[in-house]
């Protein structure tokens, strides 16, 4: 049986949300609806399952409706319709004091933006879910700095959240949601605030936790790498809706539309890029007109030892270095053909740049860019880092 | 002939209808109203006789040095209380400051008693916001004088008639910084707190009054300056205190004695706000 269970799960917000419910079934649009009736639809007819241990990532853009889906998830939203099972109760038709009692046992979440009680330490912060079900002081002290423990954080009970960096705070909302050692944990975009570095950090963080604690979580990201990265399964949403729900393999491989294929094309710029957009001008010497003197004095000007070496009609020969440039122009060799070397790594101009990274990885001299035989630029190897670099995080939301 | 238009019905009798109301009110509720009077005066009295039984000397010195511990151990404050109460205490006016002093301190008590649940109230329920709102723009634009009217009816003169007036005159900043300092909790902070369970009193006391603490204060601050203000208004209707030397003064144009009364309550003013201030930010 699965730990949670969503069933054709909507959400309006705004007044006759029945009667918009209707109109969704007449197939009318979510901006269609706005303009007709002014209510917003949130989430329409959601329906996944969660398994025990599992991490399922609802990934979508912003207003794709995936964190009015989770607030639905543990009723912080009350659905318009539909249902939620967690472990088979159907969270929808509770009265107030039952959902209390779910969400105490069986339901933690953690906030985008951490959501850290500032006028409490970092203990007493760990310690709120217990302290509300009146757990002893003693007992929920010691649950609260095993958890602040697991999370790295156990020589810093006393202090205020705000003396604390973003990713420990964030690890503070994780120690406090794991405090009363719930059955779900519900992360709603939990690393998107922290900067890219200490997101990766705490993403095999939580793998690594979760190899341990067997949660079920449920995690909600705009960032189609980190859906990757952490899901077991993921489920794209647009305009409220789930429009694929797979593997990682499944989405990347097997697109279920447009939609979801220009989501999962888009994500990575490493693949996106390619030679083109990161390579230089060359500094070359003509094979027909130049010889080793030419090719030398063109070295040291620019400060390099090697140099293309390209014909009349810009069609690449090779290269030349600089020590044998020198040895030639010594013995008065003037024809560079005698020196020329040919051992040059060529790439088409449209090779993507994660594979150019492999290459130049084992590459000691620069690889050439080339259409047909025509040389158009090279890629020297801290180009390939700033093209990573420099175009930072993907960030689907930009 | 555009005139007659408005004379369309004649002047509606709203003066006298609020005079049959407030005597009905006041020989209908008289078993309620005189005992009130009667033991709150009492209480009152007590009080400013108590305050009274200690010498001066102590009374100056424990406020100095409550000064100097809430400023963070900085003088200024303590050395302003110290020259400030003894000028009061010099000019012969001790008797009227204590008695100030406790109609500020049982006015604004009761307005932050009575301010904070409704504060609350109105925090979470729209309708109790709609309804309420436009009742504190009344009481707080109505002129303050209007109030000693029914008080008088209702009290007689005194000291309680001034607490009521107070009362009205001071309580809504306190309601409305309440109100205005729970809702401005951030929404992702009141969800942790109901997503782990809270109940809506732990909600209330665990989370939302500690965050809206400083606006909470803030308000109280207002109060307790407001409460002042009235105070001397209120001795018009028989409040005793530092308002009446300045009333008195003015009746007999005595500017002198009404300059140092004056100056009294303005010394009384600066040592109570900054006092209510700095318990504020010290709890920051």
């Amino acid at each position: 049986m699965p730990v949670i269970e969503v069933k054709n799960l909507s959400k309006v917000f705004g007044r006759n949300t029945r009667q918009t419910l209707k109109l969704l079934d007449e197939g009318l649009s979510k901006s269609e609806i706005l303009e007709q009736t002014g209510n917003t639809v949130g989430v329409n007819r959601a329906s996944f399952s969660v398994d025990a241990g599992e991490i399922f990532v609802i990934m979508g853009l912003s207003g794709s409706g995936k964190s009015t889906l989770i607030r639905l998830v543990n009723r912080l939203i009350e659905p318009t319709e539909g249902n939620i099972y967690i472990d088979g109760d159907d969270l929808s038709k509770m009265d107030k004091k039952s959902l209390r009692k779910v969400r105490r046992e069986k339901l933690s979440m953690v906030f985008q933006k951490f959501a850290l009680f500032p006028h409490r330490t970092i203990l007493e912060n760990a310690e709120y879910g217990l302290e509300i079900q009146n757990v002893p002081k003693e007992e929920r002290q010691k649950k609260a700095k095993d958890a602040l423990e697991m999370v790295g954080l156990g020589g810093y009970l006393h202090q205020a959240p705000g003396q604390l960096s973003g990713g420990m705070q964030q690890r503070v909302g994780l120690a406090r949601a794991l405090a009363n050692d719930p059955e779900v944990l519900l992360m709603d975009e939990a690393f998107s605030a922290l900067d890219p570095l200490i997101r990766k950090e705490m993403q095999d963080e939580l793998i690594d936790l979760q190899a341990s604690m067997k949660k079920t979580i449920l995690f909600i990201t705009h960032d189609l790498d980190e859906a990757l990265r952490l899901g077991d399964r993921i489920a794209l949403m647009k305009d409220g809706s789930i429009v694929q729900i797979g593997t990682p393999e499944e989405i990347l491989v097997k697109p279920a539309n447009d939609y979801v294929e220009k989501f999962v094309e888009d994500v990575d710029r490493s693949k996106i890029l390619t030679a083109q957009h990161i390579m230089k001008r060359p500094e070359t010497v003509n094979i027909d007109r130049h010889g080793p003197r030419v090719a030398l004095e063109r070295m040291r000007a620019e400060g390099i030892s090697s140099i293309l070496v390209v014909d009349s009609q810009r069609n690449l020969k090779g290269y030349v270095t600089a020590d044998d440039a020198l040895d030639a122009r010594n013995q008065d060799i003037r024809d560079l053909n005698e020196i020329l070397k040919t051992d040059i790594i060529r790439v088409n101009k449209d090779k993507a740049m994660n594979d150019i990274f492999n290459i130049i990885h084992d590459s000691t001299t620069p690889v050439a860019v080339v259409e047909d035989e025509k040389l158009l630029g090279i890629i020297v190897r801290g180009a390939v880092i700033a093209g990573l670099a420099g175009e930072g995080e993907v960030n689907l939301d930009v | 002939m555009f005139d007659k238009l408005l004379d369309f019905v004649p002047s509606i009798p709203i003066a006298e209808k609020t005079e049959v109301v407030t005597d009905w009110l006041t020989s209908t509720f008289s078993f309620l109203f005189d005992p009130l009077k009667e033991h709150f005066g009492n209480f009152m009295e007590f009080t400013t006789n108590a305050l009274l039984a200690v010498p001066p000397v102590i009374i100056i010195v424990i406020v100095a040095l409550l000064a100097f511990f809430i400023t963070g151990k900085k003088l200024g404050l303590a050395v302003f209380s110290i020259v400030g109460l003894w000028l009061i205490y010099n000019q012969g006016f001790w008797e009227h400051l204590i008695s100030t002093f406790t109609l500020v301190l049982i006015a604004s008590v009761l307005s932050v008693v009575i301010g904070v649940p409704v504060g609350i109230l109105m925090s979470k329920s729209k309708i109790a916001e709609a309804i309420i709102t436009p009742i504190l723009d009344f009481m707080q634009t109505m002129p303050a004088f209007v109030y000693l009217i029914p008080a008088v009816a209702f009290f007689g003169i005194g000291m309680v008639p001034g607490i009521f007036a107070s009362l009205i005159f001071a309580t809504p900043p306190t309601v409305r910084f309440t109100n205005l300092g729970i809702r401005q909790v951030s929404q992702e902070l009141v969800e942790a707190s109901e997503a782990f369970g809270s109940t809506g009193s732990q909600k209330l006391f665990k989370v939302e009054l500690p965050m809206a603490k400083a606006t909470i204060m803030a308000g109280i601050n207002q109060t307790v300056m407001l409460a002042l203000s009235m105070v001397v208004i209120a001795s018009m209707i028989g409040a005793p205190g530092l308002g009446r030397e300045v009333l008195s003064s003015l009746q007999r144009a005595q500017v002198g004695t009404g300059f140092v009364a004056g100056i009294g309550i303005v010394i009384l003013a600066i040592i109570i706000d900054r006092f209510t201030q700095h318990v504020n930010t010290k709890n920051n």
